[in-house]
C-alpha cells in the first residue's frame, strides 16, 4: 500500500507542477529533499546512538526482565487465555517494554516469538485469537515512554526544549493506549454475543 | 500542566542514573555494553536514509507543486470546526501504513513550521504515540501465518483513530 501512496503523492506533485507551473520548485524540491533527509539521519545518530547504548546496560543488568515481572499482574488480565506462566507471557511482556523503550527494532522479533506462542495456544488454527487481536490492540497503541527519534529530530530542528515532547507523548499514549484496549474488548463481546 | 512539563524535564536524567546505578550494583560493564549498544544505533540511523529520502523527496515534491496547499485548503474549513489543523491530515493519514513514511511527513512539518509551533509539537506527539497498525498486522501475522484477521484491523485503525484525537486535544490543550 505504501508503494501506492509513495507514487501517488509524486505523480500528483509532478502533474500539478506541469500545471500550475511550478516546475522550477518542483526540481529544487526534489534536491533538497533528499538532502534534507539524509542530514537528518545524520544527525539522529547521536541521540540512537546513546539511547540503544543506555537500554544496553539496562538489559545487560536484567533491568528490563525485572520491569517485565512488574507489569506481569497487569499484563496477564488483559490476557485471560494465556496461562500466567506460559512463555507467550513472557514474550507479550519483553515486547511491551521494548516498545515502551523505543526498541522497536528489538520489539519485532519478540513480537513474532509472542505470536508464534499465542496461534499455539489457539490450537494452531490459521484465524486470529482473541488474545492476539488484544496484543494487536496494544502494539498499536504503543505505549512510549520516551520518543527518542522524536527527541532527535526537535534538536535538529533547534527546538528551545526538545524533551518537552515527553510529557505530552506520555498522556496521549496512556490515553490511548486504555481506549485500544476498551475497544478490544468491544469488539470481543460482541463477537461472543453472535455466538 | 506544571507537572507534566516537570515530567518531561526529570524523566530522562532520572532514567539514566537509574539506569547506571542498577548496572553499576549487578556488576555490568556498563561502558563496554553501552559502547555495544550504541554500535546498533548508527546501524539504525544509516538504515532508515534509504526510507526516508524516497518519503521526504515526494513529499517535497508534493508541497512544492503547490498540490499539497490545495489539498489542506480544500479540508481547512470542515476540519477547523472541530480543531484539528488540516497540515497534520498527510500525517495521520500515512501513521497507520508506514512509521518510516510517516517520520519523513513529520520530519517536514518539524522543518517547515517549526518544532515548538503548534503544528510541528502536534506533530511529533503524533509520531510517538501511535504505532504502525499495517506493519503490526503484516509483520506479526504474516510471520506466524495467520490467514483470517477477524476484528484486528477494524480494532487497529479505531486504536488509531483515537490515538490521532487524543493527540490534537493534549496538544490543544498543553500548547494550544
Amino acid at each position: 500500500m505504501v508503494n501506492y501512496i509513495w507514487v501517488v503523492m509524486t505523480l500528483i506533485g509532478l502533474g500539478f507542477a506541469m500545471v500550475n507551473g511550478t516546475m522550477a520548485e518542483v526540481n529544487e524540491a526534489v534536491f533538497n529533499g533528499a538532502k534534507e533527509a539524509v542530514t537528518l539521519c545524520i544527525g539522529l545518530i547521536s541521540i540512537l546512538v546513546f539511547w540503544l547504548g543506555m537500554m544496553r546496560i539496562a538489559e545487560d543488568s536484567g533491568l528490563l526482565v525485572k520491569l517485565s515481572k512488574l507489569f506481569k499482574p497487569l499484563v496477564s488480565r488483559l490476557f485471560p487465555e494465556v496461562p500466567s506462566n506460559h512463555p507467550a507471557m513472557g514474550y507479550i511482556l519483553s515486547n511491551m517494554i521494548a516498545n515502551m523503550f523505543g526498541l522497536g527494532n528489538a520489539a519485532t522479533p519478540l513480537g513474532i516469538k509472542a505470536m508464534e506462542e499465542l496461534k499455539e495456544l489457539n490450537d494452531g488454527k490459521k484465524e486470529a485469537s482473541r488474545s492476539m487481536i488484544t496484543f494487536l490492540a496494544i502494539n498499536t497503541a504503543s505505549i512510549t515512554l520516551i520518543p527518542t527519534t522524536v527527541i532527535a529530530i526537535r534538536m535538529n530542528y533547534d527546538s528551545a526544549n526538545p524533551t518537552d515532547i515527553v510529557g505530552p507523548t506520555l498522556v496521549a499514549t496512556a490515553v490511548s493506549a486504555v481506549a485500544a484496549i476498551f475497544i478490544d474488548r468491544y469488539f470481543y463481546y460482541r463477537r461472543s454475543k453472535k455466538g | 500542566m506544571e507537572i507534566v512539563s516537570a515530567i518531561s524535564l526529570w524523566f530522562i536524567p532520572v532514567m539514566i542514573a537509574f539506569i547506571l546505578i542498577y548496572g553499576t550494583y549487578r556488576k555490568v560493564p556498563t561502558y563496554e555494553s553501552f559502547v555495544e549498544g550504541g554500535k546498533e544505533g548508527i546501524k539504525m540511523a544509516v538504515s532508515i536514509i534509504p526510507f526516508l529520502v524516497g518519503m521526504m523527496v515526494a513529499i517535497a515534491v508534493f508541497r512544492a507543486s503547490g498540490a499539497l496547499d490545495l489539498m489542506v485548503d480544500f479540508l481547512r474549513p470542515g476540519l477547523a470546526k472541530v480543531g484539528i489543523p488540516a497540515e497534520i491530515v498527510p500525517l495521520a493519514l500515512i501513521r497507520p501504513i508506514s512509521g518510516t513514511a510517516a517520520l519523513g511527513i513529520t520530519s517536514d512539518l518539524i522543518s517547515v513550521y517549526g518544532p515548538d509551533s503548534f503544528i510541528g509539537t502536534l506533530a511529533a506527539t503524533l509520531q510517538g504515540s501511535t504505532d504502525t497498525t499495517f506493519y503490526v498486522l503484516t509483520v506479526y501475522f504474516g510471520a506466524v501465518g495467520i490467514k483470517k484477521m477477524g476484528d484486528a484491523l477494524k480494532v487497529g485503525l479505531l486504536a488509531d483513530a483515537v490515538a490521532i484525537i487524543t493527540a490534537v486535544v493534549v496538544v490543544t490543550f498543553m500548547f494550544g
